[in-house]
């Protein structure tokens, strides 16, 4: 079996965010970026079904990472290679790109790759929109399973377990499939550096959106952006009681 | 304009984020001349499609099959709907349910989708929409470009509707035997909490890593909820501890929440903790530390040990 991980590369939470001259993006120049954190629960997770042999495939299972972006992805692919994939598929673009179209281009990937299973995170923490697994589903006219937090196998079907508003939801249902990760799903390790060294070796096939046959032209599209600071003030009290007085103070209780 | 809102059923009500979802929808009709109707898909949904009525008029798709919202089905239904109703806005809340389901009808209604917004607003003649992104970081206004557009709404950002009056409620035609049903629902484990959702709730105690275990967490963090009449909200570190169940999770991929007063006690306050309640209309921390980031979105802070501040609150209060 085949397992498809899309791994976005996003900046580091842990730095400010520094917006570009026309206020329309954010500026990336100089910023470190990570594959995004879910990505990486996704890319643990597919190494996990296979060196635990999880599902009927055992451990004859190929992970390729998906990538789209500007050639400097190439950085987060190595690490993803590092932490290991088999291989990677780079979609190089530097145009901005919405859920619309990565989930067209991953699309076409899939249609390529024919994966049995597609493993990606519930959002990227950089545009937190929630959108593309759910879109690429529907693509490919497969069943899905959001925010997991638990995955096994039975027969040919895969069991996932939700984390929905309501508690945790099991599902199942018959592969091909595509599942989008939660936190709890697992704790990503770590690429070591002679991993990075010698995943400069393994394979990274390149396509253009052109190549793919895909229109990037995006359905939500950036007007204006503005970073939010919301500290405020905060009074020191010195007890218990005096919380509660400034809390009453305040309407609060 | 024709405005649909995808509404969820909660027993004989619909869902109070689903209230904040019909908010945006008013907003987005009187900024866009837009006439609002309601849909509810569900099984044995006619009592909440009553309540909903008392909005907007009210379509229904009841059916047994329908009991449980999986993303294939419930997915092909609303943009059945959609497409019946020839809206050209679809708003829906933006809960686990509107993020699994209604984006997977997006796609196939075009897939023109705006998650999570916080505004609207007519700009020469077409609406636009703010959303935050970077975990609360950044506001960014978009647009939207084709039909339907969908928007989930994000619940801290709009006072639940108010009912207006009575108007109808009308079963949909829609062949449901024809809806794919390739998602086997199996269980589900709902919690057993007599408080209030923490997304509801006007006073949240949201409890971190500073607890040593679940027991100590649902002593002192329930037990003040429970004095005040508050939910109880944590931190993801208490979840992945396993010390706070999932559900109660606050931040950036938890639950988005506003409440009147918002305690805070052994959280550290990372950006993604702070995307979840920095919105919030008094905040308050309790910490051992003094230098905790969430100290600096805080109204007022108590520097004191939990274990002991807790119940000392619990007998005053
Ligand atoms: C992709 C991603 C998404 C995330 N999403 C979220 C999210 O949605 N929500 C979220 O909360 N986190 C999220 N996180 C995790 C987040 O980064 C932090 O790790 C987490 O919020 C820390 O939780 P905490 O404050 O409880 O724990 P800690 O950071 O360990 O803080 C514990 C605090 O308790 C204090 N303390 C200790 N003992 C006591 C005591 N006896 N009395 C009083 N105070 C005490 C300490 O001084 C400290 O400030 C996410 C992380 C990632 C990578």
């Amino acid at each position: 079996m085949k397992i498809l991980v899309p791994t976005k590369r996003v900046p580091d939470p842990d730095q400010p965010i520094h917006l570009n001259a026309d206020k329309t993006a954010t500026d990336l120049d100089g910023i470190p970026c990570i594959i995004n954190p879910f990505d990486a629960i996704a890319l643990e997770e597919a190494l996990r079904i296979r060196e635990e042999e999880r599902s009927p495939a055992g451990s004859d299972i190929e992970i390729v990472a998906v990538s789209i972006g500007p050639q400097a992805c190439e950085k987060e692919i190595r690490i993803a290679l590092a932490m290991g994939a088999d291989r990677a598929v780079h979609v190089i673009t530097d145009a901005y790109i919405d859920s619309w179209v990565a989930s067209n281009l991953l699309k076409a990937v899939a249609d390529q790759e024919q994966p049995g299973l597609i493993l990606m995170g519930k959002q990227a923490i950089d545009a937190d929109n929630n959108q593309a697994g759910q879109f690429l589903a529907n693509h490919l006219n497969w069943p899905q399973a959001t925010f997991a937090s638990e995955i096994s196998f039975e027969g040919d079907r895969v069991k996932v377990a939700r984390e929905t508003d309501a508690g945790i939801e099991n599902v199942s249902m018959a592969l091909p499939a595509v599942i989008t990760t939660d936190l709890r799903l697992n704790e990503p390790r770590y690429a070591s550096l002679p991993a990075i060294m010698k995943a400069k070796r393994r394979p990274v096939d390149t396509h253009t959106p052109a190549d793919l046959g895909v229109d990037i032209e995006p359905k939500v599209e950036i007007i204006s952006m503005e970073t939010l600071s919301a500290k405020r003030n905060c009074v020191r009290v010195s007890n218990v009681d005096e919380l509660i007085v400034k809390l009453k103070e305040a309407g609060a209780l | 304009m024709k405005i649909l809102v995808i509404a969820e059923a909660q027993g004989k009500e619909i869902r109070h984020a689903s209230r904040s979802a019909i908010t945006l929808a008013k907003n987005a009709a009187a900024a866009a001349n837009g006439e609002i109707e309601i849909a509810i898909i569900g099984d044995d949904i006619e009592a909440a499609a009553t309540a909903a009525s008392a909005y907007a008029p009210t379509f229904t798709l009841s059916d047994a099959s329908l009991a449980n919202a999986t993303a294939d089905r419930y997915g092909a239904a609303i943009a059945k709907i959609v497409e019946q109703r020839g809206a050209s806005l679809v708003i829906a809340a933006s809960t686990s349910q509107g993020k699994d389901c209604v984006a997977r009808a997006a796609a196939s209604l075009g897939g023109t989708m705006v998650t999570d917004a916080i505004a609207c607003e007519n700009r020469d003649g077409k609406l636009v929409w703010q959303r935050t992104m970077h975990a609360g970081g950044v506001a960014a206004w978009v647009v939207a470009h084709g039909s339907p557009v969908v928007v989930t709404a994000l619940q801290s950002a709009y006072e639940p509707a108010e009912p207006t009056g009575e108007t109808s409620v009308t079963a949909l035609e829609i062949d449901v035997a024809s809806l794919p049903s390739a998602i086997q629902f199996e269980s589900v484990s709902t919690k057993q909490s007599d408080r209030p959702d923490v997304t509801e709730a006007a006073v949240v105690i949201s409890g971190g890593r500073a607890f040593k275990t679940a027991e100590d967490y649902e002593q002192l963090i329930g037990g003040l909820a429970d004095k005040v009449g508050g939910g109880t909200g944590s931190s993801r570190a208490a979840v992945d501890a396993g010390i706070a169940p999932n559900e109660n999770q606050v931040g950036q991929t938890g639950k988005i929440i506003a409440p009147d007063l918002y305690l805070g006690i052994g959280i550290s306050g990372a950006v993604q903790h702070l995307a979840g309640m920095k919105n919030s209309k008094i905040i308050a921390a309790i910490n051992t530390d003094d230098e905790a980031p969430l100290l600096d979105y805080a109204d007022f802070a108590l520097i004191a040990d939990a274990y002991d501040a807790i119940p000392e609150l619990i007998d005053k209060l």
